[in-house]
């Protein structure tokens, strides 16, 4: 009645999912050989430090200096922070907190909307009202500038910046707040007291997650930044993003030439910076147990 | 005078490094109800996971010791679980129908060993829903959800789904205690008939339950087995004090 | 001096503005799209061809393109994500390479779009040139299903693990194998939430510029076979605005891509709450 162990066909199934489950790493180690493999030669005609420093980006020359590129990175991902932290950390406690059953149903699907519209599409909205109104407003030559590309960059990373942060709001446990009010505590005193500092973990990882996105944007940036390859020095200066150097001048370039290898070299900064912020909080996130991005 | 269907001989268990159950040696008779009984945690439940060997499944569980059902140990290395499972229907305490029409919840363990005739399979339904005296209450409404019913019902489905695999052992596990009375008294009156084609071990927290439908009882106390007999023995005129305690009602 | 009271007051306008602002923000946006798509929005602009350098005619390339393209990546991403997902619920426990696997789909899900595209570029268009006829529909579309794979991979993990434990063991004790169990069971029950997860993914495909921008045409084609070159929405849409040609037609495209995102995403939650009404877990 007992008969022989049969398992052949679990164990052929589990082989073969067990690949399946693998594909995610094998296309990650080929995506880091491959921009590596690229990427890599542009280091035998220029050293690492001045490819990353040096102030001139003139393919035609044979020079390669990806300072401007960095520099314009930093400066609108930093002008989308400090947009987008402010108005997310306070929205995702007004969800969290203190918004009747009506606002969060009107509000959430607002937020998921936002992550759902394509990048592209909010490049056009933004080459075409926000360029417009900074030019108007500042009454400058041109609106393309660092100021518009915080701005879009601001929207764009709002939903991920909130939807971690409210998790992280909504795991402080209750009875840390009744303790609070128990104490006479008013409603801002717990927030910013007790609310908001113990959350401040996940609100962080929110944050980084965030960064990681404007960093690595392409399509909104590419059209609002006007493309000029100098150091910007204020918010309406005009700048050229890592991402959009990469996706204008790669048609252009021959296969195997320096330009496509420094290209390449462009592309294994943007995953070197990107991934160690996902792992930053993705690490904070699996710590705390709360739901990844 | 039955026979002995399944002898359990020096059976230890441990989650990790605690030791479960501690030298368990039982002998269940055939056609007979066997209960278990004993506080929570006495590792009445773990034991009657080892007559299947449900804590295969369990991360980190090491067991030693022999359980013979029929004179062959079930842990030994040749053993067919899928095939061990099916001769042994398990009964748990919430009622777990699937998510599907009352026939093929029934008609799940046929299909899955290989019954594809459809005239066969409605006899083995029809069957099973008899046999958990579930018939006179569903023979119209087999294709609606087995969600549908109440938590009796659902539980009786469940026996008649253990039953339409033609198993030689069923085992149950506190199978009352998400019920209320009516509905236990239900599922004791289908036990006492089952027993005359099937060998039951019946897990349960409810005293006066083990003395109403068990022929034996055990009564287990932190891992270890203290006593086990006839059932109306072992409640008019326990061996042990722990025993007598626990009945009376000076224990736990 | 500022009392309890007024600070409490001060710090609620302000929290409840700043719903109110991103309210605002959505609404301008989907507001200014509408409004200018509007505009084009016609059938011939849906149904026809493009002409004179796309000023003319319609986008009905640009629409069967992104539809091509997305099939072929859900096609390629969905049984590997399933898979994946069913291999690391129900047929490992988590240790070393689990940690491995998870790590790697995070972080594949980081990496920018245009990284990905650098990627598909090298090995679609330069090493598997003879495989995937280069630029063509497949080298988008296995590009972009590389992108989507680590968000099919969680959700369905996700709702496979949301499948009740007692259900297993019922079949478990009816004496069925893993295989079965996880055919008729887990699979049964986690499909509302793996549907949801791919047509998510659909959406999000679609919207994707900078991965397939290397590897669509800028000149109208009607797709012919999905080793040949054909259009796309978005890449369209970006070539139409960069190089300044209709500002209104690119619009009318935004529109098409948010209406298709729209449907996708209220599909997704339809599908998922008559798949669940039905299973009435």
């Amino acid at each position: 009645m007992i008969g022989k162990k049969q398992f052949n066909a679990e164990a052929i199934a589990k082989r073969t999912l067990f690949l399946f489950a693998i594909t995610g790493a094998l296309i990650l180690f080929l995506i880091v050989v491959f921009i590596f493999k690229e990427g890599l030669p542009i280091f035998n005609q220029i050293n690492p430090v001045d490819f990353m420093l040096g102030g001139e980006w003139s393919p035609s020359k044979d020079v390669y200096g990806a300072l401007p590129f960095i520099a314009a990175t930093i400066l609108i991902t930093a002008g989308a922070l400090m947009i987008a932290v402010p108005l997310g950390i306070s929205c995702s406690v007004f969800l969290a907190e203190i918004a009747p059953k009506w606002a969060r149903e009107l509000v959430r699907p607002a937020i998921e909307l936002l992550a759902g519209i394509p990048s592209i599409v909010y490049g056009l909205f933004a080459l075409v009202v926000i360029v417009n109104t900074i030019e108007v407003s500042f009454d400058v030559p041109t609106g393309e500038s660092i100021l518009a590309g915080s701005l879009i960059l601001a929207i764009m990373i709002l939903p991920i910046i909130i939807s971690i942060s409210q998790d992280s709001i909504e795991a402080v446990p209750r009875a840390y707040k009744e303790g609070s009010y128990a104490m006479g505590a008013t409603d801002t005193q717990t927030i910013t007291r007790i609310v908001i500092p113990t959350a401040t973990p996940g609100i962080v990882a929110g944050i980084i997650l965030g960064m990681g996105r404007a960093i690595g944007e392409t399509m909104a940036v590419v059209l609002v930044l006007g493309n000029v390859e100098k150091i910007p020095t204020n918010l309406l200066d005009q700048g050229e993003a890592l991402t959009s150097v990469i996706l204008l001048e790669m048609g252009e370039a021959a296969v195997g030439s320096p330009h496509y290898n420094a290209l390449f070299a462009l592309s294994m900064i943007l995953f070197m910076i990107v991934f160690s912020l996902s792992s930053i909080s993705n690490h904070i996130i699996a710590k705390r147990g709360l739901r990844p991005g | 005078m039955s026979m002995e269907k399944i002898i359990v001989r020096e059976l230890n268990l441990w989650y990790g490094e605690k030791q479960a159950l501690e030298d368990v040696n039982m002998q269940i008779r055939e056609n007979r109800v066997t209960a278990l009984i004993g506080p929570s945690g006495c590792g009445k439940s773990t034991f009657i996971r080892c007559l299947n060997r449900m804590n295969d499944r369990i991360e980190g569980v090491r067991i030693t010791g022999k359980v013979e059902i029929d004179g062959k140990n079930i842990y030994d290395k040749d053993v067919d679980v899928v095939a061990l499972r099916k001769r042994i229907g398990m009964l748990f305490q919430k009622p777990n129908p699937f998510p599907m029409s009352i026939y093929d919840n029934v008609a799940y363990g046929p299909r899955i060993h290989g019954t594809g005739d459809k005239k066969k399979l409605r006899e083995i339904v029809e069957d099973g829903i008899r046999g958990a005296a579930l018939w006179d209450e569903v023979s119209d409404r087999l294709e609606t959800n087995a969600l549908d019913l109440s938590g009796g019902q659902q539980q009786r489905l469940c026996i008649a789904r253990t039953l339409a695999v033609k198993p030689e052992i069923i085992l149950f596990d506190e199978p009352c205690s998400a019920l209320d009375p009516i509905a236990t008294g239900k599922i004791e009156e289908l036990i006492h008939d089952l027993k005359r084609e099937y060998t039951i071990v019946i897990v349960t927290h409810n005293m006066q339950q083990a003395a109403r439908v068990s022929d034996y009882t055990g009564y287990f106390l932190l891992g270890e087995m203290i006593e086990f007999g006839k059932t109306k023995k072992l409640f008019e005129n326990p061996h042990k004090k722990e025993t007598e305690d626990y009945i009376t009602g000076r224990f736990g | 001096m500022i009392t309890a009271n007024t600070a409490d007051r001060l710090l609620k306008i302000l929290l409840w503005a700043s719903a109110f602002a991103i309210i605002l923000v959505l609404f301008s946006i989907m507001g200014y799209v509408f409004l200018m798509g509007a505009g084009v929005m016609n059938l011939e602009f849906i149904f026809t061809t493009a002409k004179n350098n796309w000023k003319e005619g319609g986008i009905i390339t640009a629409i069967e393109g992104t539809l091509i393209v997305v099939s072929i990546a859900v096609l390629f991403a969905a049984p590997i994500g399933i898979g994946a997902a069913i291999y690391l619920a129900e047929f490992t426990r988590e240790g070393k390479t689990t940690k491995i696997i998870r790590l790697a789909a995070d972080s594949l899900n980081a990496i920018p779009s245009i990284v990905f595209g650098l990627f598909g570029l090298t090995l679609f268009i330069h090493y598997l040139k003879d495989y995937t006829g280069g630029a063509s529909l497949l080298s988008a579309g296995l590009t972009l299903s590389f992108m989507i794979l680590p968000t099919i991979m969680r959700t369905s993990e996700v709702s496979i693990r949301t499948v009740p434990l007692q259900e297993k063991m019922g079949s478990y004790a009816l004496g069925a194998t893993k295989l079965q169990t996880v055919k008729n069971i887990v699979i049964p029950g986690a499909l509302p939430g793996i549907f949801t997860g791919i047509i998510l993914s659909l959406g999000r495909a679609a919207g994707e510029t900078a991965p397939i921008v290397f590897m669509t045409a800028l000149n109208p084609i009607t797709p012919s076979s999905i080793f040949r070159g054909g259009n796309a929405l978005t890449t369209t849409l970006y070539y139409l605005t960069s190089e300044g040609i209709s500002i209104n037609r690119a619009f009318g495209i935004a529109l098409t891509l948010i209406l298709i995102v729209l449907t996708l995403n209220y599909s997704a939650r339809f599908v998922n709450n008559y798949l669940t009404r039905n299973q009435r877990r």
